[in-house]
């Protein structure tokens, strides 16, 4: 008998994610179709195969070759517990965006939302095959699909100029990565000839510490130009903010995670064999990385007006946490210490699916107040919790969780993490015993950092005084937008509060990564303890009844013993009778402390009012050095020398015939 | 069925965390006691924020037209979660039961919930005080935040631990061996304390100059009951730092309720005496401090945190190059 394996279920899934893209490129006359249809149907698939995910992360791996692709070089798929670790991942987020979207993409016109909702299905589709492709070719299809769906996407709004070259800058980084991923394959496959493209025959290959290198080295620069690693990062605070807000909740949520996942795939699986004492480097290479990267993405967020570049500067952050948590699972993996290594691969995967969630969940809460106030600059709305209500206590959940506070999911994974740190010591290699301290406080300060962004972005958004004279009209978010924002926050919340269930499950996937789980020390649901009881614990649980609690007791007392009486007046503000809604802190105002501090960091250009100035006004830019000190540069040296290559140019077709025929008497010289 | 020694544990830890909550303000009542003292003033008594509190929960609250629900819940929850961190910090006995829920981390992460509200609570009326100290409060928090979980490495390197009963019984039972890695630990903890406090020479509790406010601005809007728990929750806050201080740094004559189980009738009172002795020389040294310090500038006090932090990161790292 054969029975069903859960890749099968999968492939059907993607295959109709395909069929709903088309159908709405077909339905395109009839807009309210796909918006009530295909879009709810997408989100329904999406939920589907991260089910598949879940029934695949405890079965054996299963494999299938597809009757497709070129003669003699089939495609082939698997579905392994890492594959369907970041399945769950992908269709747990994007059930929310999906949702979100069909409420979200109601007003917009026939032939574009047509045209996106193909790009949107075929997006989500290619990264379900990315995750499970099991050769070089299916895998540089997909990813290619990946990039290109997604670059339509960021470019819907192709009239603005701006995010014309958003979504060039995006294309063109992407594909120097691709190429790179292109080049790290090959070298895994070692010269075996054709037929030794597939995964498992990279598995198989021998290379030399050198080659190796050589493949790592190429596939973190290949999956860092699209997870964001500086010094690669450029393209994602210039196509996030230009995308449609879903899509950049996917870009940032889900296809990142991509990126992450294709760097667990090369070092843990296919050069699991190359992976020894030697290769500790590695490790430390992505550690560092790591954390200038971290640091970075959450210094520039700091400074951000609008609020979709600072949330994508923040996604740079993330994408550090994450590469760190992979160093160290590198260091502890090459070293022996097995348990070690599951430790901070746990954190690592945990904090992509929590990313996954609060990110997609505060990039689609964007998308609803910019439908609702028609601006991105933090620095002309305020006081929307008053009208907004529904969107203001959502966000609130992903900002509470995305500053790692507990008891929401953020906290968890960042918990893992520097547990990871501090068991540490004792590795054989005094230099990186050294590093780790530094480390561990770069990781603190970028959280505490973090913290400091989220108060602003959500400071200045909801709470205060409405700014400007554009928020009379906002509105809240509607049904549907308010059910996707609702998942996700929901996610948020469960998994911070269901830690121990979710570390058992990704034991199935370190297990097979590095060989070893992470287990509890405890058999009980209520507290977390990786290693040991003793060690360390956490109860989120426990926390969150706690503070409830005494919440409600206080509350209750003070209410019983002395009075509830409440009275509404005026602010006080010290008694300044004066108060305009201007006096508040912008986002400028907000991030001045942290431009200042860290002010050798950026390239800032600021103009300061004349005293006397009738109509003053102030200009201030942050900007990035890099771009001035490497893109810049780059692109003059590509221009230099595309002109010489002119020189040989010139459009004439008796010149070039002579080219021909020059050449042709040099081949014959040769002859 | 509970052992003796469980219930036994419960009990005393309802006993620690109302008599921290009883306690905390007569703590801050005798730092400005003592500060009044040293400013040869007579002082208005240390029981004098009793008085204020009580003053507070008779008054009307009066609040700004728009002020929404974060801003009636955040003292609440800054309530709460104070009360949550002096339950978990072993202050008079060790073993309490509540203390595997949250270790160090989490510890610092229930600090940094109570602040983040605080901040979002003063942003929400949209006053130029109130953006104002949230900005300040965040500016300081996030470089003392990095040092204060530095410090917590440093004492959970040395003890395999980061439960805080564990730490104090590592450090505890090393009778009076100086760690080197601990003194720096301990001088960017004095910082981080009077940073995260709003004490000088960061913030100052006394003053309501618009310039120099940091904690005082951000609950300018408070009135009657949410103005007393707030400021119930700092004298907690203040409680519960000196008291992470003394368990690092001074843990002796702490009550384990394991070795209590036979003769708890003489060890809880000698732990309490213990701690009060060691309260009421901590409170004087603050005043101490705060008379001999000049408040700095608010642009001096990211140098002055970023010693804390590197002093703290340096404490760990003397950890992992000497081993102690």
């Amino acid at each position: 008998m054969v029975g069903i394996f859960p890749l099968d279920i999968a492939d059907a899934i993607i295959v109709s994610l395909m069929a709903l893209g088309l159908m709405g490129l077909a339905l395109q006359h009839s807009p309210h179709l796909i918006t009530n249809i295909i879009f709810p149907l997408g989100a329904i698939a999406s939920l589907a195969l991260a089910a598949t995910g879940f029934w695949a992360l405890g079965e054996p791996v299963s494999h299938t070759v597809l009757p497709l692709g070129l003669p003699g070089l089939p495609l082939h798929l698997s579905l392994d517990p890492l594959s369907a670790f970041f399945l769950i991942l992908l269709g747990g987020a994007s059930f929310g965006v999906s949702i979100f979207s069909a409420g979200y993409f109601k007003s917009m016109p026939g032939n574009t939302l047509g045209l996106l909702c193909l790009e949107y299905h075929l997006f989500l589709a290619s990264m379900a095959l990315v995750l499970l492709a099991d050769d070089a070719y299916m895998f540089m299809v997909a990813w290619e699909t990946m990039a290109l769906s997604s670059y339509f996407l960021v470019t819907t709004d192709h009239h603005v100029p701006d995010i014309r070259k958003a979504g060039f800058l995006y294309l063109l980084i992407a594909h120097v990565g691709a190429i790179a991923i292109l080049l790290s394959f090959g070298v895994m496959q070692g010269g075996h000839g054709i037929g030794a493209y597939t995964f498992a025959a990279m598995r198989e290959a021998h290379l030399s510490a050198f080659w190796a290198s050589v493949a790592f080295l190429l596939a973190l620069f290949g999956f860092g130009a699209k997870a964001g690693l500086l010094p690669l990062h450029v393209w994602l605070p210039e196509a996030h903010p230009a995308a449609p807000s879903p899509v950049s909740a996917l870009m940032s949520g889900i296809m990142l995670k991509t990126a992450i996942y294709g760097i667990l795939r090369v070092t843990f699986d296919l050069l699991a064999n190359s992976l020894n004492g030697q290769q500790w480097w590695w490790g430390v290479l992505a550690l560092a990385l790591g954390l200038i990267t971290a640091i970075f993405g959450v210094m520039f967020a700091a400074v951000q007006g609008d609020m979709k570049r600072l949330l994508a500067y923040s996604s740079i952050e993330n994408i550090g946490l994450l590469l760190v948590g992979i160093g160290l699972a590198i260091i502890f993996h090459v070293y022996g210490k097995d348990t070690l290594a599951a430790l901070s691969l746990t954190a690592t995967l945990y904090h992509s699916l929590n990313h996954a969630f609060f990110k997609s969940l505060l990039f689609v809460g964007t998308g609803s107040i910019l439908h609702a106030t028609g601006e991105r600059n933090m620095g002309r709305m305020g006081g929307l919790i008053h009208q907004m209500p529904w969107v203001a206590v959502l966000m609130l959940v992903g900002v509470l969780s995305i500053s790692g506070l507990p008891p929401f999911n953020g906290f968890v994974s960042e918990w893992l993490l520097l547990q990871a740190f501090l068991l540490s010591p004792g590795l054989p290699n005094s230099y990186i015993n050294m590093l780790i301290p530094v480390a561990a406080g770069v990781i603190a300060l970028a959280a505490a950092l973090a913290a400091y962004v989220m108060v602003k972005f959500y400071g200045v958004i909801f709470l205060g005084q409405t700014r400007g004279e554009v928020r009379e009209h906002a509105h809240d978010a509607g049904i549907r937008e308010r059910i996707g924002l609702s998942w996700l926050a929901l996610a948020c919340v469960v998994l911070g509060l269901a830690p121990v269930y979710v570390v058992r499950q990704l034991d199935l996937v370190t297990q097979m990564l590095v060989g070893k789980g992470l287990g509890n020390a405890t058999p009980g649901w209520l507290f977390l303890a990786p290693v040991d009881m003793e060690r360390a614990s956490y109860s989120p649980v426990f926390f969150l009844l706690a503070v409830l609690g005494v919440m409600l007791v206080t509350a209750l007392v003070v209410h019983y013993f002395y009075h509830g009486r409440l009275r509404r007046g005026p602010a006080w503000d010290c008694g300044y009778p004066e108060q305009t809604s201007r006096m508040q802190d912008t986002a400028e105002g907000f991030g001045q402390p942290i431009r200042r501090i860290f002010e050798p960091f950026f390239r800032i250009e600021s103009e300061l009012p004349d005293a006397f100035d009738t109509h003053p006004r102030y200009h201030g830019r942050s900007e990035d050095r890099l771009w001035y000190a490497l893109y810049l540069p780059i692109k003059r040296i590509t221009e230099k020398l595309s002109s010489w290559a002119s020189l040989l140019q010139h459009g004439r077709i008796h010149l070039y015939l002579t080219y021909t025929f020059v050449t042709l008497l040099v081949l014959l010289a040769f002859v | 069925m509970m052992s003796t020694n469980q219930a036994l544990g419960i009990l005393l830890q309802i006993y620690q965390s109302l008599l921290v909550v009883a306690l905390a303000p007569l703590l801050t009542g005798w730092v400005n006691q003592c500060r009044a003292w040293l400013q040869n003033r007579s002082g208005p008594g240390v029981m004098q924020p009793y008085r204020t509190l009580r003053k507070l929960f008779h008054k009307d609250a009066v609040m700004a037209y728009n002020a929404s629900l974060l801003f009636r819940a955040t003292p609440y929850i800054r309530f709460g979660c104070m009360w949550l961190a002096a339950a978990i910090i072993p202050i008079i006995a060790v073993d309490l039961p509540f203390s595997p829920a949250a270790d160090v981390i989490a510890l610092v992460g229930v600090f940094a919930l109570a602040r983040v509200f605080i901040a979002l609570a003063a942003m929400d009326i949209g006053t130029a005080f109130g953006t104002l100290g949230a900005r300040r409060e965040m500016l300081v928090s996030f470089l003392a935040e990095p040092a204060l979980l530095m410090v917590f490495f440093t004492a959970s390197m040395i003890s395999h631990s980061t439960q805080l009963p564990r730490i104090v019984e590592a450090l505890a039972q090393h009778q009076f061996v100086l760690y080197p890695s601990l003194a720096f630990a301990g001088l960017a903890f004095l910082i981080v304390l009077l940073a995260e406090n709003a004490r000088i020479p960061v913030d100052n509790p006394a003053t309501h100059l618009e310039l120099t406010m940091i904690h005082e601005a951000m609950i300018l809007e408070y009135s009657a009951r949410h103005l007393a728990l707030v400021e119930w929750a700092s004298s907690l806050k203040l409680f519960a730092y000196i008291a992470i201080g003394i368990a690092l740094f001074l843990p002796y004559g702490i009550a384990e309720v394991g070795a209590m189980a036979g003769n708890w009738g003489s060890a809880l009172p000698l732990a309490i005496i213990a701690l009060l002795v060691k309260l009421i020389l901590a409170g004087a040294a603050l005043a101490l401090l705060e008379a001999l310090l000049a408040k700095m500038r608010i642009f001096r006090a990211p140098e002055f945190l970023g010693t804390a932090f590197l002093l703290a990161v340096l404490g760990l790292l003397i950890h992992f190059l000497l081993g102690a």
